[in-house]
């Protein structure tokens, strides 16, 4: 899941200077597990707009606002109120806010930051396991991400700042190349952790990246 | 070839570990800013006290003069840099072209670390690279001594380093760090320098397991003088690796007001002479962070001097 966090609501007051009339879209999917772009956090966003002085001319909450058709097709859906906006509040991550810039020729303006790819531990708590390299290392180190879990990313163990487990970083942070050790330590799998890796592709997944797959006759588009 | 350099005057790293002699390495900390003075003093201080000196690259991630023009002041005081790469501020291709120009003005030994992380420095908000890491960094140079960069491009005229790395001791778990000390012999380290080690008991069961692992490669155990209480809790507190424990935090805790540096000097003193007398390791690397200037003194102490070794 893309896991954000609500920008300031200053900030957000700031971006909509000489903006008065706003719609606002939120995310059903993401941003409401996150509480940050859910039915109730939009619902709140619009009274506090209106409390500002601002006219909220609608709001809409759909799953995946990162789909570009689907999104296109709510802002028809709700022509009116959209026609009517001069600027567009999004409350999802940054791949929703720009698949929303896709949709209109008026301003948008990002409600949240977008952080990381994240697991949910528990309600209001997530963690990054994955960073999107593009060529998944899983299988070498126990299905324990170095290039995520390790601060620095690094390959062929830990680094000198490690201590009782946990990262230099930060001491309420796991040390990664702790984690993969013991895992493979467990796994009677060390010789993995014995064998050197080599550099990395750092281009695996080349920015901006770009997937088109092969029509698959059913289900594709 | 043509080497842009005098003729070499002093015997490198290599040559004072073949000739059986033990190895004492100091260390220059680079300042931050053009005012140099300082640090060429302490160059001058020590060039002739220690057989090498390691030049930091931007340590603990605090950004200071460069590594590699450092290393150059050095050569041209008659010195022998030993060069600090770290993997933090500088991609394959960017580390790969210093090594080439180090090369061309007879930087003859290199030490490669990862590198300390972004936020423990004072560019908090700076993008850390980490393209590769210390055990990568010496396969990258063993691979350019082959001829060719990591590119899989063939060089104009290779390099030829001696090539070190750093082990830490201290670690907790110390499993991991003797798997990894494994695999740097076998990415091509030749001599290892070990982080800060104040435990010499430690230390002594970390020398039994490395030997039992490689009795070829050659170690200087690192030894880092003590200056005051307050450097102490911070060494404790942010220098990733470094743990001064009790004994020693006693020992300077009971030193006399305004002795607390002799203290340390005698404490370092006391450590050098155990690493020769007890045979512990190949050599010594004294890291007198900011208080280069006590440097003969320890040395003096601990009854060393490099021109009769
Ligand atoms: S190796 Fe790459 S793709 Fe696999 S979990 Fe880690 S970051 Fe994600
Ligand atoms: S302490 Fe562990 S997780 Fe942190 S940078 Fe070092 S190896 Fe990576």
């Amino acid at each position: 899941m893309i896991i954000t966090t609500s920008k300031p609501f200053e900030e957000v007051l700031q971006e909509l200077e000489g903006e008065d009339k706003v719609f606002i879209v939120g995310c059903g999917l993401c941003s409401t597990t996150c509480e940050t772009g859910g039915e109730d956090q939009v619902a709140e966003m619009k009274a506090k707009l209106e409390a500002e002085g601002k006219t909220v001319t609608g709001t809409t909450v759909y799953d995946e606002v990162c789909h570009e058709l689907n999104t296109k097709r709510k802002f028809r859906e709700n022509k009116e109120a959209v026609g009517a906006a001069d600027s567009f509040l999004v409350m999802t991550c940054g791949a929703g806010i720009q698949s929303v810039r896709e949709a209109t020729e008026q301003a948008v303006h990002p409600a949240n930051n977008t952080v990381f790819l994240g697991n949910i531990l528990r309600q209001g708590q997530f963690t990054e396991k994955c960073s999107l390299c593009g060529d998944c290392v899983l299988e070498d180190f126990g299905a324990i991400c170095p290039v995520t879990r390790c601060h620095k990313g690094i390959l062929n163990g830990p680094c000198g700042g490690t201590d009782e487990g946990k990262c230099e970083t930060d001491k309420e942070k796991d040390c990664g190349w702790t984690l993969i050790y013991n895992q493979l330590d467990k796994m009677g799998k060390l010789d993995r952790f014995r064998k050197i890796y080599g550099l990395k592709n750092w281009q695996a997944s080349m920015k901006p990246g770009k997937v088109i797959f092969e029509k698959k006759g059913e289900g594709g588009e | 070839m043509t080497l842009l350099i005098k003729k070499h005057t002093k015997p490198g790293i290599k040559e004072i570990f073949e000739s059986g002699t033990f190895l004492v390495s100091g260390e220059i900390g680079p300042p931050k800013g053009t005012d140099i003075d300082e640090m060429i003093e302490h160059i001058d201080l020590l060039k002739d006290k220690v057989h090498a000196m390691n030049i930091t690259d931007n340590q603990s991630s605090v950004m200071r003069y460069p590594s590699l023009g450092t290393a150059l002041i050095i050569k041209e005081h008659g010195g022998e840099p030993n060069l600090q790469v770290t993997c933090r501020d500088r991609n394959r291709m960017a580390i790969e072209a210093d090594l080439l120009f180090a090369y061309t003005r007879g930087i003859r030994s290199v030490l490669c670390l990862t590198g300390d992380s972004i936020p423990v420095g004072d560019h908090k908000e700076a993008k850390a690279v980490f393209d590769l890491e210390s055990v990568q960094l010496l396969q990258l140079i063993s691979g350019m001594e082959a001829g060719k960069d990591t590119g899989g491009n063939e060089l104009g005229g290779g390099v030829e380093f001696y090539k070190g790395a750093i082990v830490t001791p201290e670690a907790h778990p110390i499993e991991p760090q003797m798997i990894k000390f494994e695999k740097k012999i076998e990415a091509g380290a030749q001599w290892f320098q070990t982080q800060a080690v104040y435990d010499m008991e430690n230390f002594k069961r970390f020398m039994e397991a490395a030997r039992k692992i490689n009795d070829k490669v050659k170690i200087c155990a690192g030894l880092v003088l003590l200056t005051s209480m307050g450097a102490i809790r911070y060494m404790n507190a942010n220098v990733p690796g470094v743990f001064v424990p009790d004994n020693l935090v006693e020992e300077m805790k009971e030193a006399p007001k305004g002795e607390a540096l002799n203290t340390g000097i005698r404490i370092l003193a006391r450590q050098i002479r155990q690493c020769i007398d007890e045979k512990l390791c190949d050599g010594v690397h004294i890291m007198a962070i900011g208080k280069e200037g006590a440097v003969p003194k320890i040395l003096e102490e601990a009854g060393v001097d490099i021109t009769k070794m």
